[in-house]
């Protein structure tokens, strides 16, 4: 899976959505560059060196100093835009974070959906992936158990979620859905309700 | 996978698909895996996620590949089962057919329960043929539906010599039954009336006849084997063995004017002589001639007074002449017994086929038809409606008949002759001849006990197997039983056989025509049976009326030694 590398520079750089500042075994977290820049939920990111593919758990903008919360600041404006024109210091003042549930990492050219010996480095760089990353790490669906026992409250969502956006990312969305079906019920073959949740956020 | 490396290096370009379809046509379509089970209950299968319960059926034939063996069962239930016991309380989405399929065939799958009954050789044509099965596949086989080469397998195949009698349930297969077994034993075919008896009894002689195994002798009660029979749902007329066969059926008629108005010409016409008729046939009649115990013991007092050959003749001849009493107290019996006994057979000897002496024994005639390789049916015509003289004939002849077999049976054991040709004979109305009260007695009741040794078996067929003996019926080696409904009769005819539990609900749920349940000593396990149709198509498989090759050479033998 290291065929990135094969893509050109600049297309990467295009993809870069943020950077590791904080990091376990299981999930990081990662400051996007842009304000509200981060991937969408359930969407598929990778850091860099070494090759760890993670699904983006909860995305966070808040103030970057906590001591200062955001105060409403539209009263008497006449739309969204308008306040962001005439609070340019807004931007700086707020940031973007986005938890990202570790969901394989490539070792020797191989993808392996089970964690990493070691999380990615802080500073490491976070890289949307494209479709055919997708499609091709999506080729196994280890990753939604890993997903499933995430611990996360809301690792139902985050399934869900990342199901439909890896779907339409596969020449065949009806069969990938089909095998995410076949593997969710593998895994939740004891718990039918939740099973059953599931299945009716992923339903086309 | 070596499969397919074959198949590569093949130049006819053959494709993936046609690989995987000539696996299917091998192996039979993939079903599912063992997942529990014992030898006693069998085991359970848990159905792949493509694979609908709908699609299987009870009955239906199953291979199952463990790790060293493939297994032959039968499919004895169906069910629904889940991986959650909650499943049943949580309301699903029943209209949303995503969620649905989802969960079909993984969270709720279906599972069959499978009987192995079989072990089937490794390798097709090996030798060793399928042997019971003393064990059960591991967890994790694969199972899968049966092929029409694993049914050939274990039934045998038309090529090897088997007769083909239809297929078995679900299944274009051909299913075919081992004749040269099917003899070796008594048959009997069950069913209520109108379930098609009389075909399959017309279709397995046909296969007696076709194959030469053994000569059959056929009481046809109500003429419908010889020359045609009739179907009466259908109204049209059906070829009888003799229009099949030529010279290799002779009839004989009881009913000379019968078998005329029918435009039929037959090759014998039956005449008994008084002289042949003897005391142990009375006692057989007694039931159907209403004579107490007393009238027809009386008999064996005339034949000891008159001699064996004219006692009837003399007793009749006493009775007009009106010295009855006297002759009663001569012999010291009861004079209204023997009067009875004088009403009921002077009226029986009023038959047309009755004479007061016939130097002809019909018996031995059918004899020599029979020793040439001839099958005889004989035809009663107006009387097969007489219950009496139905089974006053067909005990007579047979009688003389065995007397001759074990005779000859007997000589051949001591190196004096040729062993006789195995024989089956066939009877309709069966419970007559082999209730509780005469079986004893009867000679079919003999046949059936014993006369498998001196190669003679019975075929009886009845719709009231309950009046059957008991200790007949276990010796009835092979079954075929059509829809019956009577609890008693069914009890009857699954008598002494093993599983009758589930063969039981198979018995009451067959349909009521074309259908039979086969069972018993010619098949290696249980087996319902759609009977193929005997009409035009089923004509044209026959080979005329000519000699097999082994046929010919038995003939050739025979004249030059």
């Amino acid at each position: 899976m290291s065929t990135t590398s094969g893509n050109g520079s600049g297309q990467l750089m295009e993809r870069r959505v943020g950077e590791v500042v904080e990091s376990t075994s299981t999930s990081f977290v990662a400051q996007c560059y842009q304000l509200e820049g981060a991937p969408a939920l359930g969407g598929l990111v990778r850091t860099d060196s070494p090759d760890i593919y993670g699904v983006v758990g909860t995305v966070t903008t808040e103030p970057l100093d906590s001591a200062r919360p955001v105060l409403a600041r539209g009263e008497d404006a006449d739309s969204e835009e308008d306040v962001i024109r005439d609070n340019p210091q807004l931007a700086r003042l707020l940031t973007s974070r986005f938890e990202v549930y570790i969901a394989g990492h490539i070792e020797d050219g191989i993808t392996r959906q089970y964690l990493p010996p070691r999380p990615p480095r802080v500073h490491s760089f976070v890289y949307a992936c494209n479709p055919e990353e997708i499609a091709g790490f999506t080729s196994q669906l280890d990753l939604l158990r890993l997903l499933l026992n995430s611990g996360a409250s809301h690792a139902d969502e985050i399934v869900g979620a990342c199901i439909r956006q890896a779907a339409s990312s596969h020449d065949q969305p009806n069969y990938f859905l089909a095998q995410a079906c076949r593997t969710l019920s593998v895994e939740l073959a004891a718990d039918v309700a939740r099973l059953n949740a599931i299945l009716r956020r992923i339903s086309p | 996978m070596t499969l397919f490396d074959k198949s590569n290096g093949n130049s006819n370009g053959e494709t993936n698909g046609t690989d995987l379809s000539q696996i299917v046509a091998q192996r039979g379509q993939p079903l599912g895996m063992v997942i529990e089970g014992s030898v006693s209950n069998g085991v359970e299968v848990r159905l792949d996620p493509g694979v609908s319960v709908e699609q299987i059926k009870v009955g239906t034939f199953v291979t199952l590949q463990g790790s060293d063996n493939r297994f032959f069962g039968v499919v004895t239930d169906i069910g629904l089962g889940s991986t959650d016991p909650r499943m049943k309380y949580t309301p699903l989405p029943s209209d949303d057919p995503f969620v649905i399929q989802a969960l079909q065939g993984t969270v709720a799958f279906g599972t069959v329960s499978v009987l192995p009954q079989l072990t089937l050789p490794d390798v097709v044509g090996d030798e060793q043929g399928p042997a019971a099965a003393k064990s059960i596949p591991a967890h994790f086989s694969r199972a899968y539906t049966a092929s029409q080469e694993d049914v050939e397998t274990v039934f045998g195949s038309e090529e090897g010599g088997n007769f083909w009698i239809g297929s078995p349930l679900d299944m274009e297969t051909k299913l075919c039954l081992d004749l040269g077994e099917l003899v070796k034993r008594s048959m009997g075919i069950f069913g209520k009336s109108g379930t098609g008896k009389t075909f399959l009894t017309r279709l397995l002689l046909t296969g007696i006849v076709q194959s030469g195994q053994a000569s059959s002798l056929i009481f046809d009660m109500h003429s419908e084997y010889g020359w045609q029979g009739q179907d009466t749902d259908k109204g049209v007329t059906v070829k009888g063995l003799k229009q099949l066969f030529g010279a290799k059926v002779s009839t004989f008629t009881l009913d000379e004017e019968h078998s005329r108005r029918r435009g039929l010409s037959t090759d014998e016409t039956v005449k008994l002589g008084f002289n042949h008729i003897e005391p142990e046939d009375v006692d057989l009649l007694r039931e159907s001639l209403n004579l107490s115990e007393v009238a027809a013991s009386a008999a064996y007092n005339l034949r000891e007074k008159f001699g064996e050959d004219s006692w009837l003749k003399e007793f009749l001849d006493a009775g007009k002449n009106g010295s009855l009493l006297e002759l009663a107290e001569e012999l010291q019996v009861n004079a209204g017994a023997l009067r009875a006994l004088y009403n009921r057979m002077g009226r029986f000897t009023r038959h047309g086929f009755m004479v007061e002496h016939s130097r002809v024994d019909t018996a031995a005639q059918m004899i020599e038809h029979l020793e040439r390789g001839q099958h005889v049916v004989l035809e009663f015509g107006r009387y097969g409606d007489d219950e009496a003289a139905y089974i006053l004939v067909s005990n007579l002849l047979t009688r003389r008949i065995h007397r001759k077999y074990v005779e000859a049976k007997e000589s051949a054991m001591g190196g004096a002759g040729k062993e006789p040709r195995p024989l089956v004979i066939v009877i309709e109305e069966a419970h007559k001849f082999l209730n509780t009260a005469v079986a004893s007695q009867t000679i079919f009741g003999i046949i059936a006990r014993e006369l498998r040794k001196y190669n003679v078996t019975l075929m009886v067929i009845d719709q009231r197997p309950s009046g059957i003996d008991s200790e007949v019926l276990s010796q009835v080696g092979t079954r075929f039983s059509c829809l019956l409904d009577n609890e008693r009769d069914i009890d009857a005819v699954l008598s002494g056989t093993s599983g009758s539990r589930a063969l039981r609900s198979v018995l009451s749920r067959l349909e009521s025509k074309q259908q039979a349940l086969v069972f018993g000593h010619a098949l290696p396990l249980p087996v319902v049976v759609r009977i193929r149709e005997y009409g035009t198509a089923f004509y044209e498989t026959i080979q005329g009326g000519g000699d097999s090759d082994e046929e010919k050479k038995r003939k050739v033998d025979e004249l030059f030694g």
